[in-house]
């Protein structure tokens, strides 16, 4: 054993990420059952993530968590047995149990030990839901369930840990084999004449939706799967088939009854439906008394009336895939209780002879093994890989592109570009460069999903604590970010989360005085916008208190008594250090961190908050980024003989100053007229510290540059350079901020050239001239 | 306290001298990457003074310290026998702008003496001991100190 060390510790590994997989199908599968999904496939989901987790942590020894996964196990068993109705506190309890579940796997994965006072009281809060529900029974079959851990986990883990086999291997190897061989096997010939007693089988009602096509799963072969089980007895219903005429092909209209004898568990049939279970419609009881009565019922009407074979599609599909060895009967009869339209035509199967005794504990999970398989499809198939081979792709990239700035340049230089071999070859080169730029960064990027439900969590955490009713409402949660983006998103997200629940929305006798639903919403959205990842955080609470925030800042000598301030400057006071809003420091947001913190790590990723909020509708924070941290299209320019890089996507236009484009506005204030706008002119040389103002803008060069806050700057410059794609490389292991300036970047000739920031320049220009209006609109 | 001192306590240490105007100093020779010449650097904006700017060290962006300027004798005067010391302190790469590379000195810890205590007390000089080779007066660089990362910070 000591020698399997190493693949351990890698299984081990993988069973975390698996896990982080799971957390996450676990809270999709909740947030669905709150907003009213309490179906059966979406309990399935969320049981079969729990009952996963837990078979992993079993064979890891991971005792904490799974003692924990079982109760929730029996909570969520019971709810999917329908003996515990799903209604908002039970699902609050299950949410709860989520995030406590997520923090034992946290905890087991970083060998600490989580809070066990937390861990008991969601586990007493579960307990209680079935306490009082569940019967009692229930509960010694689940141990039992227990007991039978490290066979789940050979099942699951299984496609896994392939290549280390030997594990799992001897996992498997040392199961006790459930069912056995041979105590069924009379059962298979009896059929017909004396069915098995009540209670050694199910009743598999099996409808499929037409995604279960759609996602290239086939019933046949889960049929198929669910005959190796044991004696099988089907019914197909086609009753819903329509006419040839009028029938979709890509719609599904058959469903079966599946009479089932036997001695798997329920949960070895379930998992044959792992895969499709949310794209159909599933329900497995045990077989009773009534169900064999019915059972014959049909055989009987069969043997009355034998309807002709091939009567329709769906059967014939089903006769196609058929071993026709077996007495194959067919049959016509009433489908269900509710017996309302005349079978076209139904078909009892039997099951083949063969493969009873040996082999059906391998059966099964062979089963379950093809189950997996099958799935695959449906999920596009995956790599995972380390995110540090990733990041050296990227680098090697980023000097790829360094690397063909500087063969440009020099081919330029050598005054080859003449030769239109060379030419078309050089452009080839970098529309090949660029494509492979492209590709590794979308290696890099992620849905901002994981981060979102993240969010989710600290929104019902921050909501318990003030006493709120607060939803989180997502939006984009597909949108792909890259993966460093993400990470670093998490903390100052929380934080306006926080500040959204605690600020942001009334307490509910205010809602409700104002005539809002008592229950406050908070809303996180993303989306890609003009080259740009846009995330908002909204509200829909009371708004900004304006007088409020402007009392605040002139009493904290933010700003002076009588400034003028429009609300648009009033809402970034919010931003400024050292404000807060909370006139009582409440525990939950206001611990001295405010909006600035949260803005300059915004800025730290290149990006860029701005903040909008109506009375008495709400707030909402809009954080726009840059896609990819590692390159960016930007234009060369020169200015004070210095080469500079300004992103592209933050230039509206260009053009050259003549004398009587420019306007004096006060003492130092030049202004350009642009149609009908005059907008703010800004001498980027003497911005940035190069060199003294210049005295005349005349004959140079403009940037029109376009602010978040949609107002507009231009920039003068000496000339255009280049326009280009360049590779980030950061200054903040150097420097930390370096006002004005974004990144540096390395150009073809080796020199290093600094990305400017022009939102930031603008801003810090500004600052130092405070009560200066850029925009002064001609039409008013 | 630095790099310098610790290592100077087992026995004997190897330093790198280079000459800042017309004094000599020194830095523990295994926190040097390598020396290049003199490259133009790329200048930040808001920058204090004795940051000369940036430049490409093989893909990766470089500070230039002008150590003149930051031991407070004025910026270096400009010569095609300006050198960059490239070092590392901590966890970063900082190239030092001195004038001339002089020599590799072999010292042992007892050689090495602390600075007059009038100094310590008066501004910071950067200096972590002085030494005596070959009658030259040999000052020991204390890079931590002079790195301009931890004084942008403290500003």
């Amino acid at each position: 054993m000591s020698t399997e060390n190493d693949p351990m510790a890698e299984i081990r590994a993988t069973f975390f990420i698996e896990c982080e997989e799971l957390l996450e199908a676990l809270q999709d599968g909740l947030q669905a059952m709150e907003e009213g999904g309490t179906d059966d496939e979406t309990i399935n989901i969320v049981f079969r993530a729990v009952h996963s987790i837990k078979g992993g942590a079993g064979a890891f020894g991971l005792e904490d968590l799974v003692r924990f996964a079982h109760r929730f196990e029996s909570v969520l068993d019971a709810a999917r047995s329908h003996q515990l109705e799903i209604d908002g506190e039970a699902l609050s309890i299950l949410f709860r149990a989520g995030d406590t579940l997520n923090d034992l796997v946290s905890a087991a994965r970083d060998g600490e030990a989580a809070d066990p006072a937390l861990t008991e009281e969601a586990g007493k809060a579960l307990d209680a839901l079935i306490g009082a529900d569940a019967p009692d029974g229930d509960g010694a079959e689940e141990e039992e369930v227990a007991d039978f851990t490290p066979m789940t986990l050979s099942l699951d883990l299984g496609p896994l840990d392939a290549g280390e086999g030997a594990e799992a291997g001897a996992q498997a190897d040392a199961l006790p084999a459930p069912g056995e061989a041979g105590a069924s096997g009379g059962g298979m010939e009896c059929m017909e004449g004396a069915p098995a007693p009540a209670g050694s089988g199910f009743r598999i009602r099996f409808r499929p939706h037409s995604a279960l096509f759609a996602s290239g799963n086939e019933p046949l072969h889960l049929l198929r799967l669910l005959d190796e089980m044991g004696t099988m007895t089907t019914l197909c219903h086609a009753e819903d088939l329509p006419p040839l005429g009028e029938m979709d092909c890509e719609e599904s209209y058959l469903h079966w009854d599946i009479f089932l004898e036997t001695t798997e568990e329920e949960n070895a049939i379930r998992e044959l439906f792992d895969f499709v279970e949310d794209v159909c419609d599933l329900t497995i009881s045990p077989l009773t008394e009534d169900d064999m009565a019915e059972l014959v019922r049909h055989a009987e009407a069969i043997a009355r009336d034998e309807v002709s074979p091939g009567g329709t599609a769906g059967d014939g599909a089903l006769m196609a895939g058929d071993a026709p060895g077996s007495s194959g009967e067919v049959a016509s009869g009433k489908p269900e209780a509710e017996g309302s339209p005349p079978p076209s035509a139904q078909k009892t199967r039997k099951a083949g002879g063969r493969s009873v005794g040996c082999g059906r504990n391998e059966g099964g999970s062979k089963a379950a093994g093809r189950g997996k398989a099958s799935g695959a499809v449906k999920a596009k198939p995956t790599v995972r890989v380390d995110l540090e081979r990733i990041d050296r792709l990227v680098n090697l990239v980023g000097e790829l592109v360094i690397n063909q700035a500087m063969i440009s340049q020099s081919v330029e230089k050598a005054g080859l570009l003449t030769n239109p071999e060379i030419d078309s070859g050089l452009s080839e080169f970098m529309q090949l460069t660029r494509d492979i730029q492209d590709s590794v960064m979308m290696i890099r990027a992620q849905p901002v999903k994981s981060l979102f439900q993240r969010m989710a969590r600290i929104v019902r955490e921050s909501a318990a604590a003030v006493g709120k009713n607060v939803r989180l409402r997502t939006e984009g949660e597909g949108t792909e970010v890259d993966k460093t983006v993400i990470e670093n998103l998490a903390d100052p997200l929380t934080h306006m989360i926080r500040n959204a629940v605690d600020h942001g929305l009334e307490p509910p006798e205010e809602r409700m005085a104002a005539g809002k639903p008592a229950q406050g919403v908070v809303t996180l959205s993303a989306g890609h916008r003009s080259g740009r990842v846009v995330i908002t955080v909204s509200d829909d609470g009371s708004g900004i208190n304006r007088e409020r925030v402007r009392q605040i800042a002139i009493d904290k000598g933010l700003i002076a008594e009588n400034a003028e301030l429009s609300d648009n400057e009033i809402d970034n006071l919010l931003f400024l250090p050292g404000f807060s809003t909370a006139s009582e420091v409440s525990d939950l947001s206001g611990r001295g961190v405010g909006m600035d913190v949260v803005r300059s790590a915004i800025q730290a990723l290149s990006g860029r908050i701005t903040i909008h909020s109506r009375p008495g509708e709400g707030t909402t924070f809009t954080i726009s980024l840059p896609l990819t941290l590692a390159v960016l299209d930007g234009m060369v320019v020169e200015a004070a003989g210095q080469t500079l890089v300004v992103p592209l996507n933050t230039i509206s236009e260009t053009l050259t100053l003549g004398a009587r484009d420019i306007r004096v506005l006060g003492p130092e204030t030049r202004m350009v007229q642009i149609r009908d706008t005059f907008v703010q002119l800004f001498d980027l040389g003497a911005e940035m510290g190069f060199r003294p103002p210049l005295e005349s803008f005349t004959g140079k060069v403009v940037l029109l540059v376009a602010l978040e806050d949609e107002s507009r700057a231009a920039l003068v410059i000496d000339g255009i350079v280049d326009q280009r794609q360049v590779v980030i490389k950061g200054l903040q292991d150097t420097f930390g901020r370096v006002p004005g300036v974004a990144a540096a970047t390395i150009l073809g000739d080796g020199k290093i050239a600094l990305i400017l920031d022009p939102a930031d320049i603008v801003a810090n220009s500004r600052h130092k001239a405070p009560n200066m209006q850029a925009d002064l609109s001609l039409a008013g | 306290m630095t790099d310098t001192e610790d290592k100077a306590k087992a026995d004997q240490t190897e330093l790198l001298s280079f000459r800042v105007g017309t004094q000599e100093y020194a830095v523990d020779i295994m926190t040097v990457r390598e020396i290049r010449g003199w490259t133009n650097a790329t200048p930040l904006p808001h920058a204090p003074p004795f940051v000369r700017g940036v430049i490409n060290l093989r893909g990766t962006v470089l500070t230039i310290v002008d150590l003149s300027d930051r031991l407070g004798m004025g910026p270096i005067e400009f010569s095609e026998r300006n050198v960059i010391i490239v070092v590392e302190a901590g966890s970063q790469l900082v190239g030092l702008l001195v004038d001339a590379v002089s020599d590799i000195l072999t010292v042992s810890a007892e050689d090495l003496q602390p600075p007059p205590e009038m100094l310590t007390e008066g501004p910071r000089t950067f200096v972590s001991a002085l030494t005596i080779v070959q009658e030259r007066m040999v000052r020991i660089l204390d890079l931590d100190a002079a790195l301009p990362a931890t004084e942008i910070e403290a500003a």
